[in-house]
């Protein structure tokens, strides 16, 4: 199956202050599936995340959004590509202050001028969507984690984008409503053929919903490819992710004496 | 040795790039007057959150303010037989500098701490992510409103502070320690001209701005130098906010008064 690639991720390094967290990470997202980011907690699929959304500015390597670097975007070409995304963030990231209906309608007021009528129209036909219609005016302290997560995914639909960015979609809730977050990214994916990028560490989500999965440990790309080739994969850490089996105890007993008495250590 | 000294540099380099920050911050704020979304129903928000419900704090402040003046200024005045210009002392005092410096001081504590703690907020709690993913300039959003709303909001709120005060201190005044009314108000109006009112809008104007930007500016970097992103964060913005504010306030109070004396 030949895929068309909308975002292309090319010997992306990263840093925090002299902390390197990505090496020379690669991949291509392909347009119209989903794509689903793996790893480890720390392995820096969040800042991989942070990066494809804009929030985070590359450094060395590449980002290419329809052959353009993201990286060398001016503020007003990231403006219009972040017009293209939506994004939903692990907590939700719902505005405190503001009620279901106005935190989904926030972008259609700013962006748009249409009638306060139909943004009601389009905001309710969201809500729908996710299954809260009836909770348009109760405020996000109100409801429930998963029913935060729902609601922020009305809110990155809003604008109708191109491609979704969703981050650990399945945390924190239990199987039911999360096995409902899967099946909403599959219906977006079937009926818009939007692009969906999803960071996640659930496997049983990930396998369920991706077209291709890029496993991510230690800062760099360990495998990628379909979820056949993934499951089929020879590299005994990506055996061991998706077996879930602990890491070896190890212990390095330098760093650890060295941890225990500091400067008496090293003048031994 | 070279600990010490690295640790001076790096911080140092911290304060420099803070103030670098704090610079576009205020650029970013400013600009947000001309960029979406529209700002009259959040900042007409703000007045009645940070003017409004500032009233009954500052009416407080400025009452006992006006009124113990009045009685320390009778005290020392009628030694030297010249209790009439007590109107005069309480006038001059509140109108110059207590009234400013009060209401700044009393903005800080109950609104700009709130502003801190909220934005402080919306960061760790990826808020202000949010904004930016959806094309909205946060600062535009967040920071011009209450700039705006603070410039409005503390003229007026000093203004109320000065009239109480007065109020406060003609009731001990001329009701409790029996001064000459009308030599009280003539004092007051002799002594009092355009110059001391303006001296003290110009300093409500400006400590208007420090409280906001300040206030804005630490809640909106809540954890960024630590890289961390709790509540112990958003509770460390808020106090350093409000410290660092409060200074703010009295050193450009010095400095207001001895550009314009």
């Amino acid at each position: 199956m030949s895929m068309e690639n909308i975002i292309e991720i090319s010997g992306l390094n990263s840093f925090y202050d002299s902390r390197q967290v990505l090496f020379d990470v690669t991949f291509p997202i392909p347009v119209s599936r989903v794509t689903v980011i793996m790893g480890v907690s720390g392995c820096g699929k969040t800042t991989l995340f942070r990066h494809l959304t804009g929030l985070k500015r590359t450094g060395r390597g590449q980002i290419s959004v329809d052959g353009r670097d993201l990286g060398s975007f001016s503020e007003k070409m990231l403006m219009e590509y972040r017009r293209r995304i939506g994004v939903l963030f692990q907590s939700g990231a719902l505005f405190n202050s503001l009620s279901l209906t106005d935190n989904i309608a926030m972008p259609l007021h700013v962006h748009t001028d249409l009638a306060e009528e139909t943004v009601r129209i389009m905001t309710l036909m969201k809500l729908n969507m996710v299954g809260l219609a009836e909770f348009g005016d109760y405020m996000p302290s109100q409801i429930s984690g998963g029913m935060k997560k729902r609601a922020g995914l009305a809110r990155a639909l809003i604008m109708d984008p191109e491609m979704l960015f969703v981050d650990e979609p399945s945390s924190g809730l239990d199987p039911i409503t999360a096995a409902g977050l899967d099946r909403l990214i599959l219906s977006l994916r079937e009926t818009r053929g939007m692009t969906i990028v999803v960071v996640t560490h659930e496997l049983e989500s990930a396998f369920k919903i991706a077209d291709r999965i890029v496993v991510m440990d230690d800062g760099r790309v360990m495998a990628a490819g379909s979820p056949e080739q993934i499951r089929n994969s020879a590299d005994p850490r990506v055996h061991q992710f998706l077996n879930r089996e602990a890491d070896p105890y190890k212990m390095h007993m330098e760093a650890y004496y060295e941890r225990l008495l500091g400067d008496q250590w090293r003048s031994q | 040795m070279v600990n010490p000294v690295r640790f001076l540099g790096a911080y140092v380099l911290r304060q420099v790039s803070s103030v670098g920050r704090l610079g576009m911050f205020f650029v970013y704020t400013i600009r947000g007057l001309i960029r979406p979304p529209g700002k009259f129903w959040p900042t007409l928000k703000q007045v009645e959150f940070i003017g409004t419900r500032s009233i009954a704090v500052i009416g407080f402040t400025a009452a006992f303010t006006g009124m113990v003046l009045a009685l320390q200024g009778y005290h020392t005045l009628v030694k030297v037989g010249a209790e009439g210009w007590l109107g005069s002392a309480v006038g001059l005092s509140l109108v110059r500098e207590l009234g400013p410096v009060l209401s700044a001081l009393m903005v800080t504590g109950r609104a700009g701490s709130a502003m801190a703690a909220e934005i402080g907020i919306m960061r760790i709690e990826e808020q202000i992510d949010a904004l930016e993913c959806m094309a909205i300039d946060p600062f535009s959003y967040l920071a011009t409103p209450r700039l705006i709303a603070c410039i409005i909001s503390l003229p007026l709120l000093t203004a109320f502070c000065d009239a109480v005060g007065i109020l406060g201190g003609y009731a001990v005044g001329v009701g409790l320690l029996k001064v000459n009314g009308g030599a009280f108000w003539s004092g007051l109006t002799s002594s009092v001209d355009w110059a001391d009112l303006s001296m003290g809008l110009y300093k409500s104007v400006c400590f208007s701005v420090l409280i906001a930007l300040i206030c804005i500016y630490k809640g909106y970097h809540a954890g960024v130098d630590e890289g961390a992103f709790g509540p112990e964060q958003v509770g460390r913005a808020t106090t350093s906010a409000v410290v660092i504010a409060s200074i703010a306030v009295l050193i450009s109070d010095y400095v207001i008064t001895s550009l314009m004396l």
